[in-house]
């Protein structure tokens, strides 16, 4: 099952490594992976997407807990939370596709925010899922390029992960 | 005044109390070195390879209660460290090394002897750092020993390039570390606690299983308390051994692939599972589903959360300190008066005496072939049962494991996780520094020692009496066993040819070396060696054993604790598979 993990940690060098060969040491997925500087520059915070068996998930909340760098670990999944994800894709616009882009980046709320003689870049905000489906719902030939974020994740309410 | 980087790092050693550093000069460490030759307050072993100086560092701190401490240069150094460093991180052994690195303007530029010390050790060490900045190199080293030591301990690596160990800062070092994002837990959850204690009270076929993190943890005496006051069975793993009096009847050996019968009967058939600073490894149950097809409550009692439910689940997971934890769980006995169900034990008792009857470490004598078992339980005799016990791995590391009935923690030193051959030379330089009194000896192979034998140089130089036990059966024995068992006897590559005179090696090192043939010089030869004409001296003796003996019990991989292979003696007899509640009547 896919899992967002939220994590705290020390904002030192090194600790994102750490973080990662923890995953490629033990064999875990990791689906996406985010990292900033939070408002106390001490500290990082990183959401990670994953999936496994809650065998898999428990052991990598474990092992993420016994890493000295990292101060809190929590897994969004266990409550109510918030995900969202960025996509610029560049896009060919020319002809009658450049209306039809235009209007599905409308109903994706999306923005377009470069526009060439060819070519829209359209920004667009949401559930990974979201992101999944404009894809499919444009004509996969004018897709020129696409860069994601990866998943960032908050929970709802009063649930706060800080020190 | 300002002090140089170097100065601080062996003002902070000497802050830490460091008795001994393990190490070998190199370039990018040559400033700490002058600091070192400046200094009377703790002495430098120099080894003759940075691995051996690793391990001889580990096994200082195993076989007392400190840490222990390593030096190496940057590059190869680093590298031919890294053995010794994974060694220690599988068997959770509290250790720092402090590593050279090039100047920081250099990193990354693929300088002479650089190479990326912290990347390479990341995945096994507890921690490590790169010290870029002259002002934090202090509270760095203290931060390093603080984590070695706490929670479920580790070796970590101070990497310090060498720009720093030339620049000057003042020295303080700090009184305390606190470290916001590390807080080892130590006491147990109380409502955990009273669970696993009413399990036990309830239980028919109650079984503590001790590892490790109870030798680690300073935890035997209350091992032993608990398991003497509720009259229960206990089994010890391979890194268990001496956590629990090896010659007390409660005591079933040591359980595993090459535990005894009983120990793995007694571990699939039990029904109430204590599980002291033990991980399930792979060695101990095999299979976790075979395991646990016989169904039983276990409680796991671990300091490290990530080692409960990883390869089994269990019913009342306890995380903290084995040491607090046990004495809360022996307090709580008293304080409700519960006991263990007298007629329920008695039972299982009967069950256990009979699986021991079976006398699963029998072997066959000779008087023409040197039995390696034979060896073992003579060296148990002269020495009294006393000696701090290393080893090597392979077949000897096993049976100094079945032969040798260990007394206390901390006596027997193996690398029982990583399984690293060529650690039982220097780990016992290490063990006999920090016990200059006791009697260390080596159990070895022809193959292991032959991976670190130069340090029989360092044992000449520092006066290291330790004997060197080694049972030569000119194979590599383990690997032979695993051939003849699994690959229709054929022996790719386990065969020793040249092997070199090791009485003349010995020699050549100015120590003293018999080369052992014959079954009845075993004993007379091990009496002179711990003689008080020898004690002085590093003694290598070569016993060539019988090249065919096997390592018996042995589980197969993927068969269950109940499906050994057993010893010859054993497989004629028609052994009654365990029932539950069976009538044991009057017959013990």
């Amino acid at each position: 099952m896919r899992h967002i993990l939220s994590i705290l940690l020390e904002n030192e060098a090194g600790a994102l490594s750490r973080v990662v060969g923890l995953f490629s040491a033990r064999a875990y997925n990791i689906d996406s992976l985010t990292v900033s500087t939070t408002e106390d520059p001490t500290l990082s915070r990183m959401t990670i997407v994953t999936h496994g068996s809650d065998e898999v998930i428990e052991q990598i909340t474990k092992q993420l807990n016994k890493l000295i760098e990292v101060v809190k670990v929590i897994d969004l999944n266990e409550s109510d939370h918030i995900e969202r994800e960025m996509m610029l894709i560049k896009v060919r616009a020319t002809g009658k596709d450049r209306e039809e882009m235009k209007r599905m980046a409308d109903i994706f709320r999306g923005r377009i925010i470069d526009v060439t003689e060819k070519t829209y870049t359209i920004e667009l905000t949401g559930t990974s899922d979201k992101l999944n489906a404009f894809i499919e719902a444009i004509d996969r030939s004018v897709i020129l390029e696409t860069v994601r974020t990866g998943a960032s994740g908050i929970g709802r309410g009063e649930r706060i992960l800080k020190i | 005044m300002q002090i140089s980087g170097a100065e601080i790092v062996v003002r902070s050693l000497q802050e830490e109390g460091v008795e001994f550093v393990f190490g070998y000069p190199g370039g990018a460490v040559l400033e700490i070195y002058d600091a070192i030759f400046r200094q009377q307050e703790f002495k430098h072993v120099l080894v003759r390879h940075e691995q051996a100086a690793v391990h001889a560092a580990d096994a200082y701190s195993r076989s007392s209660d400190k840490v222990g401490v390593a030096l190496v240069t940057s590059g190869p150094g680093a590298t031919n460290a890294v053995t010794g460093i994974a060694t220690a991180y599988m068997d959770s052994i509290p250790m720092v090394v402090i590593s050279g690195q090039v100047p920081t303007p250099a990193i990354g530029l693929d300088a002479f002897q650089e190479v990326d010390m912290v990347g390479i050790t990341r995945p096994c060490v507890k921690h490590n750092f790169l010290v870029k900045d002259i002002n934090e190199l202090a509270a760095t080293i203290k931060k390093a020993f603080y984590i070695a030591k706490t929670g479920r301990p580790g070796p970590v690596v101070v990497d310090v390039p060498k720009d720093v160990t030339q620049a000057k800062a003042e020295f303080h070092y700090p009184e305390s570390v606190s470290i916001r994002s590390y807080v080892p837990v130590t006491r147990g959850h109380p409502g955990q606690i009273k669970k696993a204690v009413n399990l036990l009270a309830e239980a028919k076929r109650p079984y503590i299983y001790v590892g490790g993190g109870a030798v680690q943890g300073d935890a035997a005496a209350e091992v032993t308390e608990l398991v003497k006051m509720l009259g229960v069975p206990c089994t010890n793993t391979l890194m268990g051994l001496g956590a629990y009096p090896g010659q007390d009847q409660q005591f079933l050996g040591m359980l595993g692939m090459h535990g005894t019968y009983e120990a793995n009967m007694a571990m699939q058939y039990c029904d109430v599972l204590i599980a002291v600073g033990a991980r399930f490894d792979d060695r101990v149950i095999s299979i976790p589903s075979h395991f646990l097809s016989q169904p039983k409550k276990i409680v796991h009692i671990d300091v490290d959360p990530s080692s409960i439910a990883k390869r089994v689940k269990v019913d009342v997971p306890i995380v903290g300190d084995v040491k607090h934890v046990l004495r809360d769980m022996i307090d709580l006995f008293k304080q409700t008066g519960l006991k263990t169900n007298e007629q329920h034990l008695n039972n299982w008792w009967k069950q256990i005496e009979e699986w021991r009857s079976y006398n699963s470490l029998l072997y066959t004598p000779s008087t023409e072939l040197i039995k390696p078992q034979y060896v073992v339980q003579k060296l148990y005799e002269i020495t009294g049962g006393d000696a701090i016990i290393t080893s090597d791995v392979g077949q000897h590391q096993m049976w100094a494991a079945q032969y040798y009935p260990f007394k206390r923690p901390k006596q027997w030193l193996n690398s029982g996780g990583l399984g690293t051959m060529g650690f039982g030379l220097p780990a016992a330089i290490g063990a006999q520094l920090a016990n200059p009194d006791a009697q260390v000896a080596c159990i070895t192979g022809e193959g292991s020692i032959q991976m670190n034998i130069q340090e029989l140089s360092t044992a000449k130089q520092y006066h290291t009496p330790v004997k060197v036990i080694a049972l030569n059966n000119r194979y590599l024995g383990m690997v032979r066993q695993w051939q003849e068992f699994f690959y229709g006897t054929r022996y790719s590559e386990s065969y020793m040819d040249a092997l070199p005179d090791f009485v003349k090696i010995a020699e050549a090192y100015g120590h003293v070396g018999f080369k052992v043939e014959n079954p009845a010089d075993v004993e007379p030869v091990l009496r002179e060696t711990f003689s008080p004409a020898l004690k002085e001296r590093l003694v290598f003796l070569d016993f060539r054993t019988d090249q065919s003996e096997n390592v018996f019990p042995m589980i197969q991989n993927g068969k269950g604790l109940d499906q050994m292979d057993l010893p010859p003696h054993m497989r004629e007899l028609q052994i009654a598979p365990f029932e539950n509640n069976r009538d044991y009547g009057n017959m013990c």
